[in-house]
């Protein structure tokens, strides 16, 4: 069992590309479909939980899922296996690139993949902004983002304050449904 | 001390991206970078390509990385532990009370209200990046570089990895 779990949860870390949120589906097709640890509904349950939760997804479900399994030696596996061999990889390479930094085409590919990254962020930006307008109006959608980023960027309140004050906002909105 | 530190830097993200790991991100750039210091804007920027040519969770590839630059083995370990055990512990332990908060006016407006916020810090390193690479490369080359992998990602849905790698092709070749 420990097996499988570990092998699970290693194939959703090594093919998920994107980051955690992309390997949902991964972990759907395998705990669900292939596994049978779920049923489509609690795995759904499990998903919302998760989504109610900050922090990385991908290892707040595998653990979960793990702990559901097998305790908490299956939540350490269903994590190790999912973050482990990822982040092996990443310190190797990493270490491998600082060692030949100085060599100028190495230099070179720094500098071509920074402006990559940086649309790759923008694009998360506009996803960000994309699903808060789901959720709201434009012209609220404008003038909240202008104010907060005048106390980001103008202000320079650290943004763990302003996210800390929205969650004690939201949590004095009455109750109910939307 | 340093590992306080560490703890402090992934714990502050873990507990506040919402949104999963790219969500964290920016807020581990701004601990990382701005607040402690441990790396500049173009390390980082290094971290984030080589995390999102590889597969598997974003936040935690960094926290493992970065961990390790800063306190070794022993930090990797804290990092990862900072950025992923709070979330999973309150999972584990509340899962019951947490489901009963989702779908409510409470969270819908906490999600709403959070996204904006993240988007804005997301927007400023993207900006950063854009600006550090102008500076190193020129003006003709980086907006090529933008405008391709833009092209690239949006309107043809190449892989992530593909883009990051072309980059980097384009990079030693060219720059």
């Amino acid at each position: 069992m420990h097996f499988k779990i570990f092998w699970v949860f290693f194939k959703v870390g090594m093919l998920g590309y994107g980051g955690g949120p992309s390997s949902i589906p991964l972990v759907h097709k395998e705990v669900v479909d292939t596994h049978g640890w779920m049923t489509d509904e609690t795995f759904q349950d499990a998903l919302a939980i998760g989504n109610v939760l900050p922090g990385p997804i991908a290892t707040k479900l595998g653990g979960y899922i793990g702990y559901l399994q097998k305790g908490w030696l299956g939540m350490v596996n269903a994590v190790l296996a999912t973050i482990l061999p990822t982040i092996i990889l990443m310190i190797v390479l990493l270490k491998l690139f600082t060692e030949f930094k100085d060599l100028e085409w190495v230099q070179g590919m720094s500098n071509g993949v920074m402006p990559v990254v940086g649309v790759m962020l923008f694009v998360l930006t506009y996803e960000f902004l994309a699903k808060a307008k789901a959720k709201t109006t434009w012209h609220f959608l404008f003038l909240f983002t202008a104010i907060a980023f005048f106390m980001l960027v103008v202000v320079g309140i650290h943004p763990a304050l302003i996210i800390l004050l929205i969650v004690v906002f939201s949590m004095f909105r009455r109750e109910g449904r939307v | 001390m340093i590992y306080i530190h560490i703890f402090l830097a992934f714990f502050i993200p873990g507990v506040l991206g919402y949104g999963g790991g790219p969500a964290s991100i920016p807020l581990v750039e701004q601990e990382v970078v701005q607040n402690y210091g441990w790396m500049d804007s173009r390390e980082f920027a290094e971290v984030l390509a080589l995390g999102n040519a590889l597969p598997g969770p974003i936040a935690t590839k960094m926290a493992g990385f970065i961990g390790y630059e800063v306190g070794g083995l022993g930090g990797s370990i804290v990092a990862v532990a900072a950025t992923v055990l709070p979330s999973l512990m309150l999972m584990i332990f509340l899962a019951g009370l947490l489901y009963r908060l989702k779908g409510t006016q409470k969270f819908e407006t906490l999600t709403t209200l959070i996204r904006p916020v993240i988007a804005i810090l997301l927007g400023l390193i993207a900006y950063d990046f854009i600006f550090n690479a102008y500076d190193a490369s020129g003006t003709v080359h980086t907006i090529f570089l933008v405008a391709a992998s833009f092209l690239l990602l949006v309107k043809f849905k190449v892989h992530p990895a593909l883009v990051i790698i072309f980059g980097l092709g384009y990079g030693a070749l060219l720059l």
